[in-house]
């Protein structure tokens, strides 16, 4: 018979019982869309963390004291926490491909001002810091290197921190004190919002470095230095430049390891991507079980369908039907039973991930690869699901299957 | 008697089914020769292997030995394949209980054997349908479901899917079982007609009134042919059908 009679005769019987076809279908209908539904929302849940960690400036690097390999080799506590305003001066001389270099230091404290307070992560950076983080002010304005130099008292508030400190107010022009220190605030930073890992990034108080260590932290060692490459290419090789820059700095000789970490916002974004990744497959799996079961539902349902439709058969047989027209026939209903419940089910993911992403927000990314993986193994259900039942009804004799009551 | 005119010829064709340890012998060695234009009842009780030929003829089954050649051609031992292919094109089936296709219209009942014509002989499969459901009066009956007819009418729709392929026989068997007596009259009229026309029909039935519109009757027992006669005293199911329908 050609494709096209195929077709036809298969369709005619799916319209023929059309409760029963929708019910067959409805198994694969859902397998498929579970199936694109939870991978566009794995797929959204990473676009996210991965936008998320890349707003944090895609340049940057990351320059933190302790190694990451753990060597073997017990170092002396002094080599815990070896960085150094030095260091970032030395990178700031010697680097040809960071743009920007700028030491943080961190603490701590209850904030006060006029008759409230608020507990706020305290950093002392550089006036790099705001091209490195890409973190303009608000309001008022970013304090400059005359501000370093002098270790001026002005401070630069989080928006999270002014709104609680200064609710009615403009904090501009306002005074905070932490520790007794009184600060002046000379600006209000733009709103950066959460972190991918859920941080307030605008909960925090950022005044001049020379500022923090010499009124605040009181020691000379500083907790990270931010580094942000000319572009986005260099990264991987201002890494290694400010990895050999550091290890001059401290004078590491060639068998010692380092005792920093120089990382990236990539390496991040790897590590968190890679989590979800593990999420999505997870998520793919179950719902593929879904579409196993709805596989194992349509075989169901065609085995009924060849012992409660044997007379037509019989009667197909009797009029000339060959054995292997009967077994394609049957074949090709269970398959267009699965790509029709495939297509719907692709349109049933569509919009269950639209509707996940319009009540949740989280935003879905519908996966094309996905959709083709899904659409092809309906069809391949379809075959692998009917053919036991097609090679039942391929094997019927034409007189018994005359006879059937 | 030249040999083109032999639709059907059987030569010692011998069918045992076994059941278990025991042999049933269905045909025992059956002799028959059926020419193009006859008309032939085959009769005989349950069990006395009419059935069996019957199966065997329309190439539904193949025999255990002997020989069978239909239309000139060996079709023993063909295998399923081939003999799907000879039912398709040699002969037309019409049953006791119509098989027809439930929810299904007649037109596309009747289409059902050249969806399976291999060679398409008909160009127009439609337009042959139609055509052979004009020859069974129900021409204005083509869209309706097959639910929807009554008996008579749905042994028609069978008789012209029987016809579609234009086969050299038209096999019948008990026909007019599942029919009232003035619809068993229309359809062999219908097969009187047929038969007038150069249609070689064959059919089984247990009832005598029926066989008696046939112009040989062969009766079977035991798996043999027990009698093989030329019916003297035909009766004409269209004048009989003419009288009551006067009446």
């Amino acid at each position: 018979m050609k494709p096209a009679k195929l077709l036809r005769v298969a369709i005619r019987s799916i319209a023929r019982t059309k409760m029963r076809s929708m019910l067959t279908m409805l198994g694969i209908i859902i397998g498929v869309g579970a199936v694109i539904c939870m991978v566009a929302i794995g797929q959204g849940a990473r676009s996210r963390i991965e936008q998320s960690i890349l707003d944090l400036g895609v340049n940057m690097v990351v320059i933190t004291p302790g190694t990451s390999s753990s060597g073997g080799v017990s170092r002396g506590a002094g080599s815990l926490n070896r960085l150094q305003v030095d260091d970032a001066e030395k990178l700031a001389d010697e680097s040809m491909l960071l743009s920007a270099i700028s030491p943080v230091v961190m603490t701590g404290g209850r904030i006060r001002a006029g008759g409230g307070n608020w507990r706020a992560p305290f950093y002392g950076v550089d006036v790099a810091y705001e091209e490195i983080r890409d973190w303009p002010v608000a309001d008022g304005q970013w304090f400059g290197q005359a501000d370093v130099r002098s270790a001026r008292k002005v401070c630069l508030l989080g928006s999270t921190v002014a709104n609680e400190l200064f609710p009615d107010q403009d904090p501009v022009g306002q005074q905070i004190i932490v520790r007794d220190v009184p600060f002046d605030v000379i600006g209000v930073l733009e709103t950066k919002g959460q972190t991918a890992g859920g941080e307030d990034q605008d909960d925090c108080v950022i005044a001049p470095y020379t500022t923090v260590q010499k009124r605040l932290a009181g020691r000379q060692f500083i907790a990270q230095i931010l580094g942000s490459a000319w572009s986005s290419d260099d990264v991987t090789a201002a890494m290694e430049e400010a990895a050999a820059i550091m290890r001059e700095s401290h004078g590491l000789a060639d068998w010692e390891e380092n005792d920093f970490t120089v990382r990236n916002q990539s390496d991040l974004a790897d590590a968190a991507t890679g989590t979800t990744e593990v999420m999505t497959v997870l998520l793919a799996a179950i719902a593929g079980i879904s579409l196993l079961v709805g596989g194992i539902g349509i075989m169901n349902i065609m085995l009924v369908s060849v012992t409660e439709r044997t007379r037509e058969i019989g009667i197909r047989m009797a009029v000339g039907a060959r054995p292997g027209d009967v077994l394609v026939q049957f074949l090709v209903e269970s398959v267009v039973l699965s790509i029709l419940g495939g297509v719907i089910g692709v349109g049933v993911g569509y919009g269950g991930s639209w509707l996940v992403a319009y009540l949740t927000g989280w935003p879905t990314a519908i996966d094309a690869v996905a959709v083709g993986i899904a659409l092809g193994f309906s069809a391949a259900v379809g075959i692998f699901f009917g053919f036991w039942p097609a090679r039942k009804a391929a094997g019927l004799d034409p007189i018994t299957a005359l006879r059937y009551e | 008697m030249s040999r083109k005119n032999t639709v059907i010829r059987l030569h010692d064709l011998q069918k045992t089914y076994t059941m278990g340890r025991n042999e049933v012998h269905a045909l025992r060695g059956i002799d028959l020769t059926i020419t193009a234009g006859e008309m032939v009842a085959i009769m005989g009780a349950s069990g006395s292997g009419k059935s069996t030929l019957m199966n065997i003829i329309g190439c539904l089954d193949r025999p255990t030995s002997g020989t069978y050649e239909l239309d000139g051609q060996r079709v023993d031992g063909l295998d399923r394949n081939q003999l799907a292919d000879i039912r398709n094109r040699h002969i037309g089936f019409v049953f006791q209980g119509f098989n027809l296709l439930a929810r299904t219209s007649a037109q596309e009942n009747v289409e059902l054997p050249l969806l399976y014509d291999r060679r398409n002989s008909k160009a127009d499969p439609a337009a042959a349908a139609r055509e052979a459901l004009e020859r069974v009066g129900l021409g204005d009956r083509r869209d309706h479901l097959t639910n929807e007819l009554s008996g008579g009418q749905q042994q028609r729709v069978a008789i012209a899917r029987a016809l579609v392929t234009t086969p050299s026989l038209l096999l019948a068997d008990e026909p007019t079982g599942n029919l009232d007596t003035k619809t068993s009259m229309e359809v062999m009229a219908l097969f009187e007609e047929l038969n007038d026309r150069g249609l070689t029909v064959a059919m089984v039935t247990h009832e005598n009134d029926i066989a008696a519109c046939a112009r040989r009757i062969i009766e079977l027992r035991d798996g043999l042919i027990v009698r093989d006669e030329p019916v003297l005293n035909r009766r004409i199911a269209s004048r009989d059908l003419a009288l009551t329908g006067a009446a």
